[in-house]
């Protein structure tokens, strides 16, 4: 097997006595489409902060793209794209210029940076719009513009940050379209979500609850194993077992 | 460096495209110059004075018409006796008492020389001060009116004395108080609230998560306001020049250097700022509560330092302002060398080391 290009093994990150991450390990193959699931506070963008080298773990190994999380955060962050749970576009910039700047800190060439920018402002339809300020546009075109600006310099892994947060169910259909469509370029995806329908989309999906990955397999491997009929129900049975 | 120019443009964008921020960084210092310049500079008109004439004769008397014609002037009344002075001052209805010693006439003719005692109120001092500058000039064109005629020269020696604040320092001299402001509100509180800015939307996130190494990302974000805060100084100067006459006797290099280091204390101090504060609220809120208020109150630009009680006085010596208004003072004003501030300057040196040094810690920190 090809070596994976997220490993993480035992991987923890305390606050004083709180426990963000406790201990999770996996893998994730070249190309796939990892979900990273559970509730709010359950320790996913915490996880993704020490994946992208943004934190120091506390314990545990990682390596991202062949990169050591503690000693090589700057190789990784050339070799990542990511998109926060937060709005990552200047609004006050027009289109354009958010997507020279982000290209321009990637350390894009200038001729690079226009080819790129005209080919992504038609791809996304943007023509109209791309001298005017991001502020205007709606949230949904904004957040395909986001994940279009964090792979303008082709990484190797894309981390997404709860990503379609506060869209309608058409426009992250739309958005899931980019996502496979990085994907089928060999971009590896790295998503965390806590819609349940979006977990069908993707290769693979872990759940974490608390801190630990309770769970970790394709999306129809955990229906069957718990018995029921969606991905929705499978969470509802790792994070609120009480319930049963 | 191709990384570093595009972000610094992109931070031009942002200057260039809130309104509020560029009202802060072009009108303020224009508007503040103005205001304190007409404000410290205003003609004395009709100022009430009264006027004690301790010898009533010929001479005391044109001296007094003289002055009381010279339309700065309003008699407001003639006094019977010194005490008298103690009690109109109080009541505030005058704003310099004119006494004339006895025998004024007499002592002229027969010893060359006379006083007279110009008493003003100091709680004003610029107004206090010009009016002495106008009766000490009334009373040399009536001393050389009266010489033409005369082989053995006269003299009438004006006595001055400021009631309520004997020395009356510092206020007089608004620009370089002002210049200090100024570069404080732009580099400190302006950085402060536009990287915290980047914190509260979730921009900073993204910018560490790329190649840009935190340092590059606060660099980046500083250098538009060093530019613009060094363009604001010399605008105040050129417009302190030009305007209000304010000279710049030293030297002006010498000068700009200076405000080069202070714009560094005060961008490194804004960085600070912004490492302790996730909202652009708080971070305005700091700037102004914590650095404007003491950069204006106990700097010396507007209360003299002197007669501040002990303890506001210990306070004032951990406001970098105090340290750099001595400096830009003695470059303008005296027109002095290094040699006479050197200890201000490693002062402010030594503010700006402890401030980076103090970000970068805070800023790891939060990074581990």
């Amino acid at each position: 097997m090809e070596r994976p290009i997220i490993y993480a093994k035992n991987l923890t990150k305390r606050f004083g006595n709180f426990t963000a991450v406790d201990a999770i390990s996996f893998e994730v193959g070249k190309g796939e489409i990892f979900g990273f699931l559970g509730a709010n506070g359950a320790g996913k963008t915490t996880a993704i902060k020490m994946l992208i080298g943004l934190w120091k773990p506390t314990e545990g190994q990682a390596m991202v793209a062949g990169y050591d999380v503690y000693k090589q955060p700057e190789e990784i962050k050339r070799n990542i794209g990511y998109m926060s749970q937060r709005f990552s576009l200047y609004e006050d910039l027009t289109v354009q210029e958010n997507i020279r700047f982000y290209a321009g800190i990637y350390g894009l060439s200038n001729q690079s940076i226009r080819e790129k920018t005209d080919e992504l402002i038609v791809k996304l339809g943007l023509e109209q719009v791309q001298n005017e300020r991001i502020a205007s546009l709606p949230l949904g075109w904004k957040q395909k513009l986001a994940f279009s600006v964090a792979i303008i310099h082709d990484p190797k892994i894309v981390f997404l940050d709860e990503p379609t947060g506060g869209v309608d169910p058409i426009t992250r259909r739309q958005f899931w379209d980019l996502i496979y469509e990085a994907s089928h370029k060999g971009i590896t995806v790295f998503v965390t979500t806590h819609y349940m329908d979006e977990a069908e989309y993707c290769d693979r999906v872990s759940m974490m609850v608390d801190g630990r990955i309770e769970a970790l397999d394709k999306p129809g491997a955990l229906k069957v194993h718990y018995g029921v009929e969606s991905m929705h129900d499978v969470f509802v049975k790792l994070a609120r077992p009480e319930v049963e | 460096m191709k990384r570093f120019l595009a972000f610094v443009r992109k931070e031009f964008y942002h200057i260039f495209r809130d309104k509020r921020t560029l009202v802060i960084l072009f009108g303020m210092p224009v508007a503040q110059i103005m205001l304190f310049g007409y404000a410290i500079t205003n003609e004395i008109k009709d100022a009430k004075i009264a006027i004690l004439d301790k010898s009533k004769d010929h001479l005391s008397k044109r001296l007094s018409e003289k002055i009381l014609s010279s339309g700065y002037f309003v008699l407001e009344d003639y006094l019977n006796a010194e005490h008298e002075a103690e009690g109109i001052f109080q009541e505030g209805s005058v704003k310099m008492v004119l006494i004339i010693g006895e025998d004024f006439d007499e002592n002229l003719q027969q010893n060359h020389t006379s006083h007279i005692q110009l008493l003003a109120d100091a709680t004003d001092p610029n107004t206090a001060n010009t009016l002495i500058n106008y009766t000490a000039s009334i009373i040399r064109s009536f001393q050389s009116e009266l010489n033409d005629h005369r082989s053995l020269p006269l003299t009438i020696t004006p006595e001055v004395r400021m009631l309520y604040n004997p020395n009356l320092k510092s206020v007089f001299l608004f620009v370089p108080g002002l210049i200090t402001v100024i570069l404080m509100l732009v580099s400190a509180m302006m950085t402060s609230i536009s990287i915290t800015r980047e914190k509260e939307t979730g921009t900073m996130e993204v910018l560490l998560a790329s190649p840009m190494q935190p340092l590059q990302v606060i660099l980046a974000k500083v250098v538009p306001y060093l530019l613009l805060s060094f363009v604001n100084a010399l605008a105040i100067l050129i417009l302190g020049y030009y305007v209000f006459g304010v000279p710049i006797n030293g030297s002006l290099i010498l000068l700009l250097l200076e405000c080069i280091l202070f714009i560094l204390m005060a961008l490194s101090l804004g960085i600070l700022i912004s490492t302790v504060t996730h909202t652009q609220q708080t971070a305005l809120l700091i700037s102004l509560m914590g650095l404007m208020l003491p950069t204006i109150l106990l700097s010396g630009f507007i209360f003299p330092i002197e007669n501040m009680p002990w303890i506001l006085q210990m306070i004032s010596h951990i406001i970098p302002a105090k340290w750099f208004i001595i400096v830009v003072k003695s470059i303008m004003l005296k027109g002095v060398g290094i040699g006479y501030f050197w200890k201000e300057t490693l002062i402010l040196v030594g503010f700006t080391l402890f401030f980076v040094i103090l970000s970068v810690k805070k800023f790891n920190i939060r990074l581990a």
